[in-house]
């Protein structure tokens, strides 16, 4: 789950990392009272969770509380690379003397944590790799020892930090440390971490990745979720434990095993092309594939307006076919008359000949059953012809 | 011959009393891997049946070699207590320890991946994955025995359903052994890991690799593959069509900015001379090619 900036901030707070006065504003009004409680001149930041919204117009300076009504006003609503902006930020202000990067991540390559540091911040970090690459440290941790503070002072030396900085920002990679480690994160990334002129350094800008996996020891993390642009079939696949992505076309795709649900995308996508459809969702029900979750998986997809046709992909491994044909049948019993486009199903694999009997008996007039998954995946894509 | 378990396998099942440990350690004694008992820790002492064989239950994975003569081990326990199993089966210097178990944290993998990295002992296949077959001979973990036999063909995969899509559709030829080794972002055993052990297996003839989007462990498989193996390898890479930012299924697949796409690993599987396959069944036809 990635964060919105001021739960970034928030969690940085929480963590002792040093940050500037925010809050979160979802009106003009509650702006104007966050600007007024702060006093002073205020940055209006637009939260969305993409790059860029700086160019876009997303971030704008207020002089004083009247001002940052207005300029919230301005950016609420606003449409940033094709995301809303529901909330803002009303930041305090500061002088800045410098921007600095700093960030741990997980490293997938080298299966471990990764600290960058740079003297170079404020601009996105491949572009100091790109330009700068002496100037940014990269240092792997073990997560079994973490940072020591001798280590946290060598890898910011290595980022070429002034030498009056490096003990206050080794002191912030500690605790960013003990932060990334507290909260589960895959990725926290301070970008600028800035010297005021008065010489102090200040997250001013945060990336948070948490672990959803890691969920059941953090009560909190739940409540970070973002309600507001969540996909609303997508919020009532997650309320119903299914793993959906909506996706934009008109083929709705059900199958068993991340591999091969994506495989299966794939396939519909190349069949599609001919049609001028593509995949609706990525629905992936799991090695257990019940009737209800078969008829959970079929109502979200059937509740999808974008969807023409539904294709049905499975190979039965552990859940064998005819568990999964008697899925199907349940399911469409189930749904009844919620049930109005056409199902094309293809079962291979752990007693396939029963499921496919099963499926024939039922003859539900709805569905029809292919042997292959090319096969099959190409009559869902005609049937889902405009 | 066969990479990384073979008929003289002895294996125990950590979690082996909960629900879904006993229904695979059933499955698996079925397909005739030789399973020597269990760990629960809290539960040592007692004897489970399963499949009419008497397994006595361990209260750790030392207790449960010196035993059993155990050297591998499967994991079936919850994502919460799965990080204390692989520890205990690397503190105790088992060989093999394939984790099943999905929804670990990946701070918690980290942890035991780094351990066992520093111990050099334990070699991990998984977590979040389906483990591996050596058709008629063992069979670690939860895919299908029925799919195919023995035959000449390694498989490696990231994904449980698309190894046994793959067997299906190579059924006639069968396989040394096909590993699944999982969708997450940090796992133990890798693409190179059973490349090198498929090279060096003089049973197994031709090698199908299955990728997905997301990481970079596909490229870093076609410099191995152009360096090393002299096999023929097909590939099969699933996720052209993912969007960039979802998380499809698995932990690990994402397309992050330009990162991690299928394209860009079917490019360097190419570049290795891997054959790749734009589908399953095409990738399957392109084996044929290669073996007639």
């Amino acid at each position: 789950m990635d964060l919105f900036e001021y739960q970034a901030r928030d969690l940085f707070e929480a963590h002792n990392i040093p940050v500037l006065g925010g809050a979160v504003a979802t009106t003009a009004t509650e702006a104007e009272t966050a600007a007024a409680a702060m006093g002073g001149r205020v940055v209006v930041k637009a939260q969305v969770k993409v790059g860029g919204r700086g160019k876009a117009g997303g971030v704008k300076l207020a002089e004083n509380a009247a001002d940052a009504r207005v300029k919230a006003e301005a950016i609420l609503g606003m449409d940033i690379k094709g995301l809303t902006v529901h909330k803002v930020m009303i930041a305090e202000a500061a002088p800045i003397a410098e921007e600095y990067y700093l960030a741990i991540l997980l490293d997938r390559a080298n299966r471990n944590f990764l600290v960058m540091a740079s003297v170079a911040g404020g601009m996105e970090i491949e572009e100091v790799a790109h330009t700068q690459p002496e100037k940014l440290a990269r240092v792997g941790i073990d997560p079994n020892v973490g940072i020591s503070l001798a280590q946290a002072i060598e890898i910011v030396k290595a980022g070429y930090f002034p030498a009056e900085v490096v003990e206050q920002v080794a002191d912030v990679l500690l605790k960013l440390w003990a932060a990334f480690v507290a909260e589960d994160a895959t990725l926290m990334e301070i970008n600028p971490l800035v010297k005021t002129e008065a010489g102090l350094i200040v997250a001013l800008d945060g990336k948070v990745t948490l672990d959803d996996s890691a969920q059941f020891r953090h009560a909190t993390h739940a409540d970070l979720e973002d309600h507001d642009s969540a996909n609303p079939l997508e919020a009532l696949a997650k309320a119903k434990n299914l793993n959906y992505v909506k996706l934009d076309g008109e083929v709705g795709i059900i199958g068993n095993g991340a591999g091969l649900v994506m495989s299966t995308l794939d396939v519909v996508a190349y069949a599609g092309e001919k049609y001028g459809v593509k995949p609706a969702n990525f629905l992936d029900i799991g090695g257990g594939a019940s009737a209800e979750v078969m008829a959970n998986g079929l109502s979200i997809i059937l509740g999808d307006p974008d969807v023409r046709s539904v294709f049905v992909n499975v190979f039965g491994g552990i859940t064998a076919c005819d568990a999964v044909a008697n899925g199907i049948v349940d399911a469409l019993t189930i749904l009844g008359s919620a049930a109005t486009k056409p199902i094309v199903v293809r079962l291979d694999g752990n007693n396939v000949l029963e499921g496919r009997r099963i499926l024939n008996e039922a003859a539900h007039p709805l569905v029809q059953q292919l042997e292959t998954m090319d096969g099959a995946a190409a009559k869902a894509a005609e049937l889902a012809a405009h | 011959m066969a990479i990384f378990i073979n008929e003289n396998t002895k294996v125990i099942v950590q979690g082996m009393t909960g629900s879904e440990g006993t229904k695979h350690t059933g499955r698996m004694i079925k397909s005739g891997t030789n399973i020597v008992g269990g760990v629960t820790p809290g539960k040592g002492g007692q004897i489970v049946e399963i499949e009419g064989k008497k397994l006595p239950v361990f209260n750790s994975v030392a207790e449960a070699i010196t035993a059993t003569g155990a050297n591998a081990s499967v994991v079936f326990v919850p994502p919460k207590f799965a990080k204390a199993a692989v520890m205990d089966a690397i503190d105790a210097a088992l060989p093999l320890c394939v984790v099943i178990t999905e929804g670990i944290p990946v701070h918690d993998t980290a942890a035991f991946y780094a351990h066992a990295a520093a111990s050099g002992i334990t070699q991990l296949i998984g977590p979040n994955c389906p483990g591996l077959i050596s058709p008629g001979k063992s069979n670690l973990g939860i895919i299908p025995a029925d799919i195919t036999g023995p035959g000449k063909i390694g498989l490696v995969s990231k994904s449980g359903t698309l190894t046994y899509q793959m067997m299906f559709e190579l059924r006639d030829f069968g396989f040394s052994t096909a590993i699944g080794i999982g969708g997450d972002p940090i796992i133990g055993t890798t693409h190179i890991d059973a490349l090198r052990a498929f090279q060096d297996d003089p049973d197994t003839h031709a090698i199908v690799m299955i990728g997905e989007i997301g990481g970079d462990a596909e490229e870093r498989a076609a410099a191995f593959i152009k360096e090393y193996v002299t096999k023929p390898v097909v590939g099969y890479v699933a996720g052209f069509t993912a969007p960039e930012g979802k998380t499809m299924g698995h932990a690990g697949a994402i397309v992050s900015g330009s990162s991690g796409t299928a394209q860009a690993k079917k490019e360097a599987l190419e570049a290795a001379g891997v054959a790749v396959g734009k589908t399953p069944s095409e990738t399957a036809a392109l084996m044929r090619t290669l073996l007639a």
